[in-house]
């Protein structure tokens, strides 16, 4: 077997796999005074994988084309890599506490493993590849969901998580083993050659859809969302809102486009529905949420509702624009969810009555907060103004004229719940508002990046048209 | 010899009657061994695929393979996050899950 093309097309993984047994030798051997650098430690690692990757290269094939390398799977990568980074700042805060410290380099680890599996679900060219690479993401996530584990919450969304999980990977192992019995082959390629829209295969393809749905969490198959988003630690929630949706929305847009593309007709009726409910629905319940990590349990629903509007069309400009807002969609809620994070490590509190009176105590972080949530409701001059922009130029111009006025509706319907929580902050008086605190350097790093992010890219039009080079579609 | 068509409606019985016992049940442990029914169908379906419409090729067998350890190691971190909650509420039935709702 030859090994030398290993290098440029799996460097990725290997330099992550790399990072991985580092960090395990580190957590083994260190001392109490190292230790206290752990998180330095693997910020700087990961930093130096995500360095040595960035720049995408020719694509290629692995192993008989097992696994495959296209210069888009590496800008994909990039922005996973990134919002693990930016995640595993904004943990050091919950990592230094008494019950958590022993365990940091098991949070490490587990974090980077889930990365992996991502990294090799996305870059998977077969099904057996696909489906090891998706469990490999999910079942170390299951264990971060529950990492807390004193806490009965925690232990809850676990369970919630890790039986959903296993229940969807169920489902869609079982559309994947119709599409072997009527193709023949497990492989990409000759099964988007062999398919021919026969009813079995349609069967196959639901199922299958429904399969990576509960992992995207659209709307009949999202009932686990809030309540796993609620109970899971804060640093896990903003891990599992933006690294682990944007990793599955990808590979769902690659799997239509290069497996099911001949059935075109049958996936866009599917989709067109699902991205109706998952919008409509998701706004009409984040409205009632009192809790803030459940109300942006709803709001991620919405917008991987606005994420579907990308995958629709299944062209490259849909991709592009897909990719983008993934990027800046993580710029925005890791900013929303750092706030979180830094005030219910200095107050525990995590309700949005909570932060009445936000602004007289600590006017920095709710502009921080206030920012993001104007990038998330798309209000101009922020970023998430222009990748929405794209995803309904997208749908638009591939003819879903009805889906994207509806679309349009309901980002005045988001926009009006997000500006409940910045009048929460800025108007409505409080008796006892949050102290003044201030906050670690992780979190501030963290949240100095996420801030560059919504204020320049959608500014900076070379990072569209940077992802734009290197799109693909049907 | 058996015939293919009745592998396939033991598989699909096995299928169905996992996903009516994951709605249904209210034990989390039952819940589980629904979800390993679904699981199990699923090999089955592969192995049969394999043996009868393609018997020259070992692709079906080995994803059987895969799905079965992959699957064990799930079903293994599922019972000790069921453990924990035993520990915590020192009970594991629905109901009593029932702090976060809507």
């Amino acid at each position: 077997m030859d090994y030398t093309n290993l290098f440029p097309y799996m460097q990725a993984e290997i330099t992550l796999i790399a990072v991985i047994v580092l960090v395990f030798l580190f957590d083994l051997f260190a001392g109490d005074r190292a230790r206290r650098r752990f998180p330095a430690f693997v910020g700087g690692l990961l930093l130096v994988q995500l360095l040595v990757n960035i720049l995408p290269h020719g694509a290629g094939e692995l192993f008989g084309g097992m696994f495959r390398y296209e210069a888009m799977h590496g800008i994909v990568k990039s922005i996973l890599t990134v919002g693990t980074l930016l995640v595993c700042l904004q943990a050091t805060t919950w990592l230094r506490r008494e019950d958590t410290r022993h365990k940091q380099g098991e949070f490490y680890i587990l974090t980077l493993s889930t990365l992996l599996g991502m990294f090799f679900m996305i870059g998977a060219g077969n099904f057996l590849m696909f489906f090891l690479g998706l469990e490999l993401a999910s079942v170390p996530m299951a264990c971060l969901v529950a990492f807390d584990k004193y806490k009965g919450h925690s232990a809850e969304a676990g369970a919630k998580y890790i039986l959903c999980a296993l229940f969807a990977s169920g489902l869609m192992l079982y559309g994947v083993s119709f599409l072997y019995g009527t193709t023949g082959t497990l492989y990409f390629d000759d099964v988007a050659q062999r398919l021919d829209g026969s009813p079995l295969e349609v069967m196959a393809l639901v199922f299958f859809f429904a399969g990576l749905a509960f992992k995207i969490s659209l709307v009949p198959f999202h009932l686990w969302t809030a309540d796993t988003y609620q109970g899971a630690p804060t640093a896990v929630t903003a891990y599992l809102s933006v690294v682990s949706k944007g990793a599955a929305a990808f590979t769902l847009m690659t799997i239509l486009i290069k497996v099911f593309g001949p059935m075109i007709a049958s996936w866009q009726t599917v989709l067109y529905v699902v991205t109706v409910l998952s919008i409509t629905v998701a706004n009409l319940f984040a409205i009632r949420q009192k809790n803030l990590k459940r109300f942006f349990a709803f709001s991620s629903i919405s917008q991987a509702g606005y994420i579907m509007l990308a995958v629709i069309g299944g062209s490259a400009f849909g991709m592009t624009s897909l990719v983008f807002y993934v990027l800046v969609y993580l710029a925005a809620n890791l900013a929303a969810f750092g706030v979180i994070a830094a005030v219910e490590q200095h107050s525990g509190k995590v309700c949005i009555e909570d932060y009445n009176g936000l602004y007289r105590t600590n006017p920095r972080l709710t502009l921080v907060m206030t920012l993001a949530l104007f990038s998330l409701a798309g209000i101009p001059p922020f970023a998430g103004f222009f990748s929405k922009f794209f995803v309904f130029a997208a749908a638009f111009r591939d003819g879903f004229h009805l889906l994207v006025f509806i679309a349009l509706l309901n980002t005045v319907i988001s926009l009006y719940y997000y500006l409940l929580v910045v009048k929460a902050m800025y108007i409505t008086p409080s008796e006892h508002p949050i102290p003044a605190f201030r906050s670690d350097r992780g979190i501030r790093i963290s949240l100095a990046c996420c801030l560059a992010g919504v204020l320049l890219l959608g500014v900076v039009s070379a990072v569209y048209d940077g992802i734009n080079a290197f799109a693909f579609g049907l | 010899m058996i015939r293919m068509e009745y592998y396939l409606i033991v598989s699909t019985i096995m299928m169905f009657v996992g996903i009516y016992g994951f709605v249904t049940r209210r034990n989390l442990l039952a819940m589980l061994i629904s979800v390993e029914l679904i699981l199990n169908s699923v090999d089955i379906n592969f192995v049969v695929f394999n043996r009868f419409l393609f018997p020259g090729e070992l692709e079906g067998f080995f994803f059987a393979l895969f799905a079965i350890g992959v699957s064990a190691a799930e079903t293994a971190v599922a019972i000790a996050i069921i453990i924990n909650i035993y520990r915590n509420i020192r009970n594991i039935q629905v109901r009593n899950l029932r702090e976060m709702k809507w």
